[in-house]
């Protein structure tokens, strides 16, 4: 294009996309077409599915705005007609929900840390080591899959009782350190980096942990913030390991909270309804950050051998 | 590099052909051996005590009347002979196969067809019902069994209240046990979509745009086109989704504890909740021990099954 050249740059751009894009709607019309056709019912059903998923949700936190008494009458309605926040209050006061909280954010962050770091040690040693101890190692972790937590709680419990972590927040934490996916995400990030960067870092002289620790870590930013949400997400709703680690309501978790809350003879509705959406916000607020490395991360990368 | 074909994994201390190793060649050596070591060692302690021992310790327990404390005593297969002729531990493992059964299938399609629809340049407003339909991937099973207790309320719930708006009469929901059973398995496939969707959506956008077209050159139409173009280019995908939703379905714990904690009475009691009750509760510890085991099989089973299965289809 002639006058491409003397337009400022982003004009420029897209007059040159437009020019691109007729293009490449002249040589697929017909497709186009097919598609329009289409699109309209096909719109219509994906939306139909939204509707359906978001309905729970959507029912679930506006009757946590709802006060105790127009839970239960009918009829309902779902917006509420009286909007309230005495059932998150009575959860963060009442339920000593605020306690709870903070031990679930101390594991959760904690824990994290702990496992995306020795998942990226791990993963590279997997990836970029090849001799017999690395090999049966990742033959290991990949049993890991096979025997969940689920499997074996009672000499679990037994483990954790006979370390001294019984009742303890380091008893869920030290233990859901090692996840495979997170081992196998980073050794399926590894194997992608060329080894002639490894081998020109040797060269130079570097030493072994030196080139984890310069190069390669800070290479596999991506990764480790995916892998840092999903660490996040997994011990924020885990359930089983505060369950069977936790006896004293005081290190209780939220997730072990709620079910004691929903467990209960006559369950307190307003309280559980404010307590979960209470729950579930910190996780909303990460991922609203964060949600390109969840959405656009390439999460089949570590699940896939 | 000496050997252009080993691109992938550096083969540590390759020695040099005839000569006798130099020192600083054996020095190179043992640093390609320490460094792993050292990077993978946290782990390799944390894989034998959180899942070596207790593993050694269950098989140990499921030949003993372990009640939690004192001496193990061994009592041989007695456990197993007895959990074989347990008609509540029969209950509870059918009943699991039935929810794996139900919600497997309905958690791959909802999935699938989802992800399709969100890469089909077709429909509007992708990136919007992506998000939404992702959120259940954040809350946690207890919330999603609260939330579908909440729903499926048999006195106060919406979906009793629209049913009866509409003119019919309450359902069951809590007190039917198959109907119980069933909004488990709704609740499960809403709460599983998400993460299986993004799984689909990365495998169907590796599918070549240049193999479809073909296709419909060819005359394909949009089912031919997905029958034999698409279900092909993302079986390792399917295989991975089926797997892992499988052996999550066979373990299903705390979303049911939230939603139906196992009812109406012990009805929908799943074999992890089996095991967690005589275990803890009842702490009858050898048993549950032994309960734990035949669950190992059975997953391990599924697992060469599919792996099998997938073996011969590729």
């Amino acid at each position: 294009m002639a006058t491409a050249a003397n337009l400022p740059p982003a004009v420029a751009e897209e007059s040159a996309l437009g020019a691109e894009k007729a293009a490449a709607g002249t040589a697929k019309r017909n497709n186009r077409e097919g598609r329009t056709k289409l699109s309209a019912p096909l719109t219509g059903v994906l939306w139909l599915i939204v509707a359906i998923y978001a309905l729970p949700l959507l029912w679930f936190v506006l009757s946590s705005f709802k006060p105790g008494s127009e839970l239960f009458s009918y009829p309902l309605s779902m917006i509420p007609r009286e909007w309230t926040f005495q059932g998150f209050v009575d959860a963060w006061e009442r339920v000593d929900f605020a306690r709870y909280f903070l031990n679930t954010a101390t594991v959760a962050l904690v824990t994290t840390v702990l496992t995306v770091f020795f998942s990226a040690c791990t993963g590279y040693a997997l990836a970029k080591y090849n001799n017999k101890g690395t090999r049966l190692f990742f033959v290991c972790i990949l049993a890991t899959t096979m025997l969940p937590t689920e499997v074996i709680l009672n000499p679990t419990f037994s483990v954790i009782r006979d370390l001294g972590l019984y009742n303890s927040l380091a008893g869920i934490i030290v233990p859901s350190v090692l996840t495979a996916t997170g081992v196998f995400m980073f050794r399926q990030f590894f194997l992608t980096v060329p080894d002639d960067l490894l081998h020109s870092a040797r060269i130079d002289g570097a030493s072994e942990l030196a080139i984890f620790f310069r190069i390669m870590l800070p290479l596999s930013k991506p990764i480790l913030f995916t892998l840092a949400i999903f660490s996040f997400q997994w011990r924020w709703n885990d359930y089983i390991w505060p369950l069977i680690v936790l006896n004293d309501p005081k290190w209780y978790t939220l997730q072990v909270a709620l079910r004691s809350i929903v467990g209960a003879e006559n369950i307190d509705w307003p309280v559980l309804l404010g307590a979960s959406v209470i729950s579930i916000l910190p996780l909303v607020l990460v991922f609203a950050v964060f949600q390109k490395y969840v959405l656009n991360a390439d999460v089949s990368a570590g699940l896939k051998d | 590099m000496a050997n252009p074909t080993l691109s992938s994994t550096v083969t540590p201390g390759t020695p040099g052909t005839g000569a006798v190793r130099s020192k600083s060649q054996m020095k190179r050596h043992n640093r390609y051996v320490i460094a792993p070591l050292v990077l993978i060692g946290v782990n390799v302690v944390l894989f034998l005590v959180f899942f070596v021992w207790p593993g050694a310790l269950g098989l140990i327990y499921s030949f003993t009347d372990y009640r939690g404390v004192g001496k193990l005593n061994f009592i041989g297969l007695a456990n197993f002979q007895k959990l074989f002729a347990d008609s509540t531990f029969y209950a509870a493992l059918s009943r699991t196969f039935l929810y794996t059964v139900f919600s497997v299938p309905l958690v791959y399609i909802s999935s699938l067809g989802i992800a399709a629809l969100l890469v089909s340049k077709a429909t509007r407003g992708r990136t919007a019902a992506k998000v939404i339909i992702f959120l259940p991937w954040l809350i946690s099973p207890i919330v999603v069994g609260v939330i579908w207790k909440w729903m499926f309320g048999q006195d106060f719930g919406f979906v009793n209240f629209v049913i009866s708006t509409l003119g019919g009469s309450p359902v069951p929901w809590s007190s039917n046990g198959n109907l119980a059973l069933m909004v488990v398995i709704f609740a499960s496939a809403w709460g599983g979509t998400a993460f299986n969707m993004l799984l689909f959506i990365a495998a169907l956008k590796n599918i070549p745009e240049a193999l479809l077209e073909a296709a419909e050159l060819d005359g394909a139409n949009a089912w031919q086109r997905f029958r034999h173009v698409t279900l092909p280019g993302i079986a390792p995908t399917s295989f991975m989704v089926i797997l892992l939703s499988t052996i999550h379905a066979m373990k299903e714990f705390a979303m049911i504890q939230a939603l139906t904690n196992g009812g109406p009475g012990t009805e929908n009691t799943l074999i992890v909740q089996y095991i967690y009750k005589t275990g803890f509760e009842q702490s009858k510890v050898g048993y549950a021990s032994a309960a734990s085991m035949v669950l190992m099989v059975v997953l391990l089973a599924i697992a060469l099954i599919q792996l099998r299965f997938n073996k011969k289809k590729g």
